[in-house]
């Protein structure tokens, strides 16, 4: 015991910060840590480690932990497991009592995961691998301004993902012509087109003229096909009161959806969770700036983590990978984001990457947005990995059509269509996939080009980042 | 113009026995049907009449389809749609919903334009079909 109180540095792993007896309670916070110790440190000491610099303590022993339930404070590290295959890699699991947090915040619970320890010189590298957010805390949390039923309820749109498109190019164009393309997507058959992550109001575009013309076109739209649309109006801005400015002009316009870019910062994200619910106004995220931090297997916050944060949040679209195009995605670890992001009680399942339960405890499901090199050749596999509450958003997909922007989401409608009602047929969609498309493409000159330009491109990368237990190979 | 409501208004009209693939579909997940019909295509028109109440208990595809039948020899100048109802937690929706009938020809929309200052324009979508009274306003 005197040990422990001496003044100068010792072990975390001696100070109470590794307890392989401790059994996690159903309220705590838990943590996967991918672990990667300096040549040197015992694996019990960098999860002590881990687990200590993201809770109470500092490099040394201080006396005035003293003064406080210490015991009650720290985070325990209660499991290390070597990592398969990746020698000199642990994962350490972490647990955390929920006195640690405040309510309803990301900004709190994400300065004590992350906030100093990914710097520690004794870890070579870092990862949070995945959480478990007990639904105590969850539901302290207002979660998506509306979710994946509100939303369809909203638009009137049922039993098949939803279709959407970024005007391209993504810089440059004047708000008129910004205007035309948002127009032909819509009335040739898309749900919604979308501003690009990096579209706010630059010199050759200043928002209020995007808004006004992008919502003449969503209108005329509407009157031409019957249904609703919507265009994201991209928010984001330099201060919270320009974006709270951009987005009441928005919704002045009848607009049914605003967007904001994950660069905004968590903060910035649950006020307009806020401002989105009291204004019935849906909330898109656009993930911009993620990969800086997902990607790489060794260090960093893997994506379903944010996901999870993201839910929590409050945001009612995020982009969370396509498997087939052309941006990072392994098939297992995309299926477990959108398990994190749509079902309300996720079981652990290692194949997908998910270390723990989840249980959202009815927090509203999120609708996953695939965009990033997708084409309508590519329905079937699309309709396969991700499912019907999806958004497939096919930018170059739409506006690189031959015949024109109409036709390229005329195209997407239709294979969108015939490969939903194979399905539902009960025919094996995966397999036929390209004999349905060609048959709807007899009746549809705008699908019969669209497979001609695009049908054989694929992009065939491994993937970087990877589930360590894999049950089959899979390529993308 | 062709309103494009609905899972499947980009493909051709659906025969019957298309119909009744997608019914089985439904039924297989346990999804009770309904029929609905309106002559007000309005896109926030929420409130079709409703044909009878969903078809909770009936577990016969031939049934429903005779259902729509119904529907659409009683109301031949109204757009007729088919639902199906997802009761399960976290659902709680409609889960399929597509036109199975659609009036002989579609005026469409106008879209009418109030100006206002700073370049504000308010849009309202007026079908032009509503024009006429309830029941009067399609051709059958």
């Amino acid at each position: 015991m005197s040990d422990r109180w001496g003044a100068g540095v010792i072990p975390y792993a001696e100070m109470g910060y590794w307890q392989p007896d401790y059994e996690p309670g159903p309220t705590d916070v838990l943590a996967a840590f991918r672990v990667t110790p300096q040549p040197g440190v015992p694996p019990e000491e960098a999860g002590a480690a881990v687990a200590g610099e993201s809770s109470t303590a500092t490099w040394t022993v201080v006396w005035t932990d003293r003064l406080t339930a210490y015991d009650h404070y720290q985070a325990k590290c209660y499991r290390i497991d070597p990592v398969p295959g990746a020698p000199g890699q642990f994962i350490c699991h972490i647990a955390y009592h929920l006195d640690l947090f405040e309510e309803g915040s990301i900004a709190n619970l994400t300065s004590s995961v992350i906030g100093n320890v990914f710097g520690f010189k004794a870890l070579a590298a870092l990862r949070l691998e995945d959480m478990r957010i007990p639904p105590h805390y969850a539901k302290t949390f207002q979660g998506a301004p509306h979710g994946i039923v509100m939303e369809r309820e909203y638009l009137n749109k049922y039993g098949r993902p939803l279709l959407g498109a970024t005007v391209k190019p993504k810089l440059g164009l004047s708000a008129r012509n910004y205007g035309r393309v948002v127009y032909e997507a819509l009335r040739g058959g898309l749900d919604f087109t979308k501003d690009d992550e990096n579209i706010n109001s630059q010199p050759f575009m200043r928002w209020r003229d995007r808004y006004c013309f992008a919502m003449e076109a969503v209108n005329r739209a509407q009157a031409e096909t019957g249904e609703i649309k919507g265009h994201y109006l991209n928010v984001t801005a330099a201060t919270m009161e320009d974006m709270y400015e951009r987005a009441e002009f928005a919704a002045g316009l009848g607009s049914v959806i605003v967007m904001i870019d994950l660069t905004v910062g968590y903060t910035a994200i649950q006020s307009m969770a806020k401002w989105a619910r009291r204004n019935g106004v849906l909330l898109h995220l656009h993930r911009a700036g993620h990969s800086t931090y997902t990607r790489q297997k060794s260090h960093g916050v893997n994506f379903r983590v944010i996901a999870k944060w993201m839910r929590l949040a409050g945001v009612d679209h995020i982009h969370a990978g396509t498997v087939v195009g052309k941006l990072e995605g392994d098939p297992n670890s995309v299926r477990g984001y959108y398990d994190t992001l749509r079902l309300d009680q996720v079981a652990p399942d290692p194949v997908k990457g998910l270390y723990y339960e989840q249980d959202w405890a009815g927090l509203p499901g999120v609708m996953p947005v695939a965009s990033g090199g997708i084409h309508a050749g590519q329905m079937h596999q699309l309709l396969h990995y991700l499912g019907e509450d999806v958004v497939l958003q096919f930018g170059g997909g739409t506006i690189g059509h031959p015949m024109g922007i109409a036709a390229g989401a005329t195209a997407n409608r239709v294979a969108l269509e015939a490969m939903i009602k194979a399905r539902n047929e009960g025919r094996d969609y995966l397999a036929e996939g390209p004999e349905i498309l060609r048959a709807a493409a007899k009746r549809s000159r705008e699908l019969d080009v669209a497979l001609s330009t695009w049908g054989d491109v694929t992009f065939t990368y491994a993937s970087t980042d990877t589930p360590d237990i894999v049950a089959t190979p899979t390529t993308a | 113009m062709r309103i494009t409501q609905g899972t499947f208004s980009y493909l051709p009209e659906l025969t019957d026995e298309e119909i009744e693939l997608q019914i089985r579909y439904a039924l297989g997940n346990g999804w009770p049907l309904s029929v609905e019909f309106t002559d007000d295509p309005h896109p926030r028109n929420n409130l079709w009449e409703m044909w009878g109440l969903p078809m909770f208990d009936l577990t016969d595809p031939a049934a429903v389809l005779y259902e729509v039948n119904e529907c659409r020899r009683a109301y031949p100048g109204h757009y007729i749609r088919l639902n199906a109802y997802d009761a399960r937690y976290g659902r709680q929706t409609t889960a399929l919903s597509f036109l199975v009938h659609r009036p002989a020809e579609e005026p469409g929309f106008r879209l009418a334009l109030q100006e206002g200052p700073d370049r504000q324009v308010r849009y309202t979508l007026h079908p032009y079909a509503l024009d006429r009274p309830k029941g009067d306003r399609y051709r059958r």
